[in-house]
């Protein structure tokens, strides 16, 4: 059980700010991810959490105790390092006991914990196995039991699969997620991969430059980032801008691009300028021979299913995610169309999202 | 350009067979993409090509000339390595000319100012000519690399893993530029990988390797569509095939000697049911653009996409029904029963 709260939270190094005041909340069970690109201070976050960075502002609340200046080790919270670290002279039992061992706990107790995580882990057939003749998967899943035995109220993981192969990546992602699901701890963990983070958060916080830029389900936060770097960062493709000088009004239900008027949804403020940013997801872009917005077929990519086919166009490339069965070649002149929903404005000065109908800074609308 | 040919080519390390009689055509201007896990023999068949190994059984040809025992420098090829090993005391420019400055094919100096300024312009480096190698972001310095190949017009360009080290948005740039490149020069290609986005997007043909054999060879669309047997099938497709025992769902149209029916995204259809049903929904990850459902029936696993917006949680009953799936005998060969077994 803990509820972790951040409260402006900010750590300089000298002049440099690695977090710069930070507010969330990691609601108790939670699968929570920080999210970002190398730098964007998710990992100084997480050492402060721990207790292993001090903050130089704001407060750290674990289920509304004031820990922010505790000590690591009277927090009650895990911290898991890469997975891969083990023991290699212990056994399965020994290793997933030792963090029991080194606090003291009696010999039976250590016992009953040990099994009850492999019981958890699924590797009760492995306790008594040599570390070092283990799969790569059981091996992970021993390290996990490491992490778990002590049962702490919150698991911190600071990218524990970073250095796995894409396949086993994916598994292991699963595996983790399965495992929060049956224990219910909160977890808080960090990765640059916005696939890992998509696949196992309840929440997301993406980071950049030591700000958190949005917190919001995956599903919120792809549909509606709330600014370029986090539209930018999530999608694979990620969303396509189309820039474009005009004006954006509430009221205002269509925009120009040119001589093709886009329907957008309604607009709910204003932009500072005349810099603007059509946003839209690659399977919200489709070809329509008979659309006013045109452009030239500059590549296909076939992935089975569907296609990624690139266009350019006099507002930069713009990747759309077809059906295979569609034929699109190289060279040709397309007309473009976007589904209205999946559009997103941004104000090219701001760099952020101007609240619609569909969405305004609060969250979600209809 | 030329085409190149393998015939029953073997090269043993010590016991291990690492490619075992492989035979295979490379077209003239025919970009062809070695496709298996660590350890299947992609590279070794690349440097058995290049010249880097010796053949201990069959033969090389290159350009129609019998290569098998050629040594590398003679031979008519241009490697891209993972690694950009580029001369970090030359310039980008310098880089660029020095296979056409090595001593076995002295170019005129014209000559090579016109080729590395064309190859820089497709590269879209030309602003870097004269910045230092080492000054470079990994994406240039990658590109580069390539283009240090490409400044020469050998038979064949042989490229090993040459986006691996980048980050997923810079590959999936280049991946694109480089296919671009390659239709524009006719260049052709022999690429290794085991990345099976950059097979499925750049490839004219795709080699599926497995335990130093050639499995299957075809077009992206043919190996995706009509996989040869289940190892083939599970090699392409994001989620992953779903294999299942016969039985596990109704499957009337199913040949008589199927034991495997292998289920892909687009031959599943699943719809909410009432509860009466073995299925459930085990968990949803929300990917964006599409959800991966995990879905238990009796204890297998299974995963499908769904829209985004579908009402789907966990732990909901779901009626899951095969539409034109793959079939598979016993020992894993797919059974063609003339349907496409596809996105037809």
């Amino acid at each position: 059980m803990a509820e972790i709260r951040i409260e402006g939270l900010s750590r300089q190094f000298g002049e440099f700010a690695a977090v710069e005041g930070s507010t969330f909340v990691i609601e108790d069970g939670s699968f929570f991810v920080m999210l970002g690109p190398s730098g964007c201070g998710k990992t100084t976050t997480l050492r402060m959490i721990a207790g292993l960075e001090m903050p130089t502002g704001g407060r750290i609340l674990l289920d509304g105790e004031d820990i922010t200046y505790r000590r690591a080790a009277e927090r009650d919270i895990a911290f898991v390092f890469q997975l891969f670290a083990l023991y290699p002279h212990m056994n399965v039992r020994k290793n997933i006991g030792f963090p029991l061992k080194c606090q003291g706990t009696p010999r039976s107790e250590i016992r009953a914990k040990v099994e009850e995580a492999a019981r958890l882990l699924r590797i009760e057939h492995l306790l008594n196995r040599r570390v070092s003749g283990l799969s790569g998967g059981d091996r992970q899943r021993v390290a996990l039991g490491r992490a778990i035995v002590r049962r702490p109220k919150a698991f911190l993981m600071d990218e524990p699969l970073g250095a796995l192969d894409a396949e086993f990546r994916r598994l292991m992602c699963g595996e983790l997620r399965d495992l929060h699901d049956r224990i219910d701890a909160t977890t808080v963990y960090v990765t640059h991969d916005q696939l890992e983070a998509m696949a196992m958060a309840d929440r997301i916080a993406v980071m950049n430059q030591g700000r958190v830029e949005q917190v919001g389900t995956p599903q919120e936060i792809y549909d509606r980032p709330a600014s370029m770097f986090v539209a930018d960062f999530i999608g694979s493709p990620p969303m396509n801008f189309l820039a474009f000088n005009g004006a954006a009004r509430p009221g205002d239900r269509h925009i120009a691009l040119g001589t093709a008027v886009v329907e957008v949804p309604e607009l709910k403020q204003e932009s500072a300028g005349a810099a603007l940013a059509l946003g839209v997801r690659p399977e919200h872009v489709m070809l329509d021979d008979a659309a006013a917005l045109r452009g030239t077929v500059f590549g296909t990519e076939y992935l089975g299913t569907t296609q990624i086919v690139t266009i350019s166009t006099e507002y930069g490339p713009v990747k759309a995610r077809i059906p295979a069965t569609v034929n699109a070649r190289s060279g040709e002149t397309v007309g473009l169309k976007f589904r209205p929903a999946g559009l997103v404005l941004f104000d090219g000065i701001t760099q952020r999202a101007l609240a619609t109908a569909a969405f305004d800074h609060g969250g979600w609308v209809g | 350009m030329a085409n190149v040919s393998l015939a029953s080519v073997t090269k043993c390390f010590g016991s291990v067979v690492a490619v075992d009689k492989l035979t295979l055509d490379i077209a003239d201007g025919e970009l062809l993409v070695l496709l298996g896990p660590t350890g299947a023999g992609k590279t070794t068949t690349l440097r058995l090509i290049g010249g880097l190994e010796q053949a201990d059984e069959g033969s090389v040809i290159i350009d129609n000339h019998d290569a098998t025992k050629t040594p590398p420098a003679a031979r008519d090829v241009a490697f891209v390595f993972q690694q950009y090993s580029l001369y970090p005391h030359l310039t980008v420019y310098d880089n660029l000319a020095f296979p056409l400055r090595a001593p076995v094919r002295r170019r005129p100096e014209a000559e090579i100012e016109r080729r590395v300024h064309e190859i820089a312009e497709l590269l879209r480096i030309s602003a870097k000519l004269q910045n230092r190698a080492t000054r470079l972001s990994g994406g240039e310095m990658q590109r580069v690399a390539i283009g240090r190949a490409l400044v020469r017009r050998p038979a064949i360009y042989l490229m090993d893993e040459p986006l691996s080290s980048l980050d997923a948005k810079l590959r999936s740039e280049l991946r694109l530029e480089l296919k671009r490149i390659q239709s524009e020069l006719g260049a052709t290609i022999l690429y290794v990988t085991h990345d099976q986005i950059e097979a499925m997007t750049m490839a004219s043909r795709i080699g599926i390797m497995s335990e130093g054999r050639l499995v299957q060879v075809g077009t992206p669309r043919a190996i995706y569509e009509k996989p040869c047997n289940s190892y083939v099938a599970s090699r392409l497709g994001t989620p992953a095939i779903n294999l299942v025992p016969t039985g596990l769902l109704p499957s009337p149209e199913a040949p008589s000697d199927t034991r495997t029916i292998g289920a892909r995204t687009e031959h599943l259809r699943l719809r909410p049911a009432n509860g009466a049903g073995r299925a459930r929904v085990h968990r949803v990850e929300h990917l964006g653009d599409q959800s991966h459902v995990h879905i238990d029936i009796n204890g297998h696993a299974l995963v499908t996409l769904a829209d985004p917006h579908a009402p789907l949680q966990a732990g909901d009953p779901i009626s899951v029904e095969l539409v034109n799936p793959l079939y598979f005998d016993g020992q894993g060969r797919r059974i063609d029963n003339g349907a496409t077994g596809g996105t037809a």
